[in-house]
């Protein structure tokens, strides 16, 4: 099976899947391009021509708001033709195949497919199906990997806390069933963070979790102690009826972020989340709209690392002069 | 039909502990006349040059899915019993889940005959331990017997009520009938797809816990104690439910159990990124797993290696993991994987050669696997020294979905006998 899906023989990424696996260095090339396309999204004309003439199609086999959103703002800002496709589970009722979907779409010559699917290994799947200059963008495969928002993530904590070699960063809640916890995990971890970990009661923790770098926490007083980020994850309801949780109540009264729980993290720490969040579940609305949140600067963030990451895998190689200068 | 003399191959027959260069000399009502010199007014008239090869009785798969009737889009009973001889293979068990299920004398009958008409492998099927595979009510075990069932098993299908798989276990022990489980607990299995470990944490594939496997294990030993029946645990994967059953062979309980050829060379780690051809049930466990069925060949808890052979049709494969189709077609690599443990030095070839014939005969309870003077001359003649890699065009059968497509491997079969005409020869027309 190969392993070089996402780098080209000369080490540029081709697609981006998942971040497990991608070089360090990687990873800064697009936490710093996107660096420069921050101030894009602060001019009068918020556009640059990099992907002029390219077509991407937002390919979602499953809703989103805020990812597909982003992905279509940072898509056109860099001058491509947007195409949304919710596909939801129509099409396979049709008795088409998740590979006849991508063919009729190929055959319509387009470039980028961004693709969302309720399956883990659903985009790997389409990377190896597809002709060489068809690229894949991941948002989100099952409960496998979401490597954008993990690098947007990755890009605000360097904004509001620098380097992240010298970072503890705590990820809390649905650990199991979370694409997010796992793309951040590699993120954090292949960036260097000083320790990862996990929070979470043991029916929403994966086994064998600690293999992947992270030290895992039951007590979220314990777990938080002394962290300078703490990224809250969203709490499917339906964990509920599962037999995975007794009740919202108790999974609040336990894991819920509220201020007393964040005062065991450093005074200085951050919180984010990726949102669709649960006030009153595993968020506090004080803690979510209070001074220590960056909640909103991640969606801000989201668009620039997307465009990015946009612009490297369709070897956009002059996009820093481009989005206009490089970043100090 | 023809005599004929297999000249000069090194003939290893465990059943009779024969392993020596010797001649085979089949008469020409297809049984062996003879081992080493050739009987009293023998007129050969066909000789099969095995100098430099292996002689073997013909090997014998406890378990093999021919998609007919029912999924003929996948494969059929010709194509897989042809599959099966161009890999060594004579005799071969199939499962009762095919469509319909196997829960009737007239559905026994009809799988034999159709395979005899084809007359390359043998074919004995499994008969169902309940109507349907529901796990409600029992089936006619006595008259299913009688149509040529070698045991009864519920397939892959659960039976949750343990008062049916008890009342199941005492009827089928009335007739001696061994009963062939797989040990797979429904909730605990849930979604999983993948060994719960490491690999499905890391691919965010819902995992499929060992206790899965370990729990049903515990509930069948105690049954199969009280009920006094034979039974056959099939598709071990854990290896603590491999130390369950050896404490209660141990203790003389009448079970035996097999392992995949998969199972015994890959593990989660093969999965790779998501590689569907990795995609089996049981899953592909952790290494120490896979370490501790190989030592239960060698102690003997485990009696033979069967291919669990699963042909499909390429969109099977062609889907997100979860959504794909588990299984291998595996008829043709069962023979070069287990020859591989012999090159690991687990095995010797005499053992290995066991594992394949003379013991799941046993389990079986059918008289084959073995060159005794008298035995049908079902034999398998393979090069120990042919280097090959397996490519899709090799394979005969209709499934090319294998994980181990790019293998090298040492062993190649050059001609097979079923009841003492050649049903295969390789790069010939039989």
């Amino acid at each position: 099976m190969r392993d070089d899906l996402q780098l080209d023989s000369h080490g540029r990424l081709r697609h981006l899947l998942t971040i497990e696996g991608l070089p360090r260095q990687t990873l800064l090339d697009i936490l710093n391009t996107a660096e420069s396309f921050v101030s894009v999204g602060e001019r009068e004309i918020k556009k640059v021509p990099l992907l002029r003439g390219k077509t991407v199609v937002n390919l979602f086999f499953e809703s989103s708001t805020r990812t597909r959103t982003t992905f279509e703002i940072a898509a056109k800002r860099l001058s491509a033709d947007v195409i949304n496709l919710n596909i939801a589970a129509s099409s396979t009722s049709k008795g088409e195949t998740l590979l006849d979907t991508i063919r009729n779409l190929e055959a319509m010559h387009t470039e980028l497919f961004v693709v969302r699917h309720r399956e883990s290994g659903a985009a790997h799947l389409i990377a190896r199906h597809v002709p060489e200059h068809v690229r894949i963008i991941n948002a989100g495969d099952g409960r496998h990997a979401h490597p954008t928002q993990a690098l947007l993530d990755a890009f605000t904590i360097r904004r509001h806390k620098g380097p992240i070699e010298n970072l503890k960063v705590a990820i809390v809640g649905d650990i199991l069933h979370s694409r997010v916890a796992r793309s951040e995990i590699h993120a954090l971890t292949t960036l260097g963070a000083a320790e990862v970990r996990v929070i979470a009661p043991q029916t929403l923790l994966p086994t064998a979790v600690e293999k992947l770098g992270v030290h895992p926490y039951t007590d979220i007083r314990a777990g938080l102690d002394g962290v300078d980020v703490v990224i809250m994850l969203r709490l499917q309801r339906e964990r509920m009826t599962g037999a995975l949780l007794p009740s919202e109540q108790e999974y609040f009264n336990l894991y819920g972020l509220t201020q007393e729980k964040l005062e065991f993290a450093r005074p200085d720490a951050i919180v984010m989340h990726p949102g669709p969040m649960n006030r009153g579940l595993e968020i506090d609305s004080a803690v979510a709209d209070g001074p220590q949140s960056v909640i909103l600067p991640q969606v801000t963030y989201g668009i620039s690392v997307r465009m990015a990451i946009m612009a490297l895998i369709m070897g956009g190689t002059a996009q820093t002069d481009a989005a206009g200068g490089r970043p100090a | 039909m023809t005599a004929i003399r297999i000249q000069g191959g090194r003939v290893i027959d465990p059943a009779n502990n024969v392993d020596s260069v010797k001649d085979v000399y089949i008469d020409s009502a297809g049984f062996i006349a003879a081992v080493g010199k050739a009987p009293d007014g023998f007129r050969t008239e066909n000789t099969i040059d095995a100098r430099g090869k292996i002689v073997c009785p013909g090997l014998i798969d406890l378990r093999a899915r021919l998609r007919e009737p029912g999924l003929e889009y996948k494969a059929t009973m010709e194509s897989e019993t042809r599959a099966a001889v161009s890999g060594g293979i004579t005799t071969l068990c199939c499962p009762p889940d095919s469509y319909p299920v196997i829960d009737t004398p007239a559905m026994a009958q009809m799988i034999q005959s159709r395979a005899w008409r084809f007359g390359l492998a043998f074919v004995h099927p499994l008969g169902a331990l309940t109507q349907g595979l529901e796990g409600k009510l029992l089936t006619d075990m006595a008259a299913l017997e009688e149509a040529g069932c070698v045991g009864v098993s519920n397939a892959l299908e659960p039976i949750t009520d343990t008062l049916v798989l008890r009342r199941a276990m005492e009827y089928a022990a009335t007739f001696g009938l061994t009963v062939f489980l797989h040990a797979e607990d429904p909730w605990l299995r849930n979604t999983g797809c993948v060994h719960e470990g490491e690999v499905g944490t890391r691919l965010g594939l819902p995992g499929i816990p060992e206790a899965a496997e370990t729990v049903v294990v515990a509930r069948d030993l105690a049954l199969i104690e009280q009920t006094g029946v034979h039974a056959h645990f099939c598709n071990l994967s854990s290896a603590r439910a491999v130390a369950m059953v050896a404490e209660a062979q141990k203790h003389g309980l009448p079970v035996t159990a097999d392992v995949t050829a998969h199972h015994l060379h890959l593990t989660e780690h093969d999965i790779g990124y998501f590689d569907t051809q990795c995609h089996v049930r049981p899953p592909l466990r952790s290494l120490r797993d896979r370490d501790a069925l190989r030592a239960a060949l060698k102690t003997g808890v485990i009696g033979t290696i069967c291919s669990d052979h699963q042909p499909h049709e390429p969109d099977a494969k062609l889907a997100p993991f979860a959504e794909s189709e588990p299984g291998i077609s595996g008829l043709e690599t069962l023979l070069p994987l287990t020859l591989r443990l012999v090159d690991d030095q687990l095995l010797t070839l005499s053992e290995a050669i066991a594992l394949l014939t003379v013991k799941p005969a046993q389990i079986l309870g059918v008289e084959a696997g073995h060159l005794g003077v008298g035995a049908t001359a079902d034999v398998c003649i393979f090069d120990p020294a042919a280097h090959w890699i397996l490519t899709p065009d090799k394979l005969v059968s209709r499934g090319h979905n294998s994980p181990f497509l790019g293998w090298e491997f040492s062993g190649r079969v050059q001609y097979t006998l079923v009841g003492g005409e050649v049903v295969f020869e390789l790069g010939g027309t039989a």
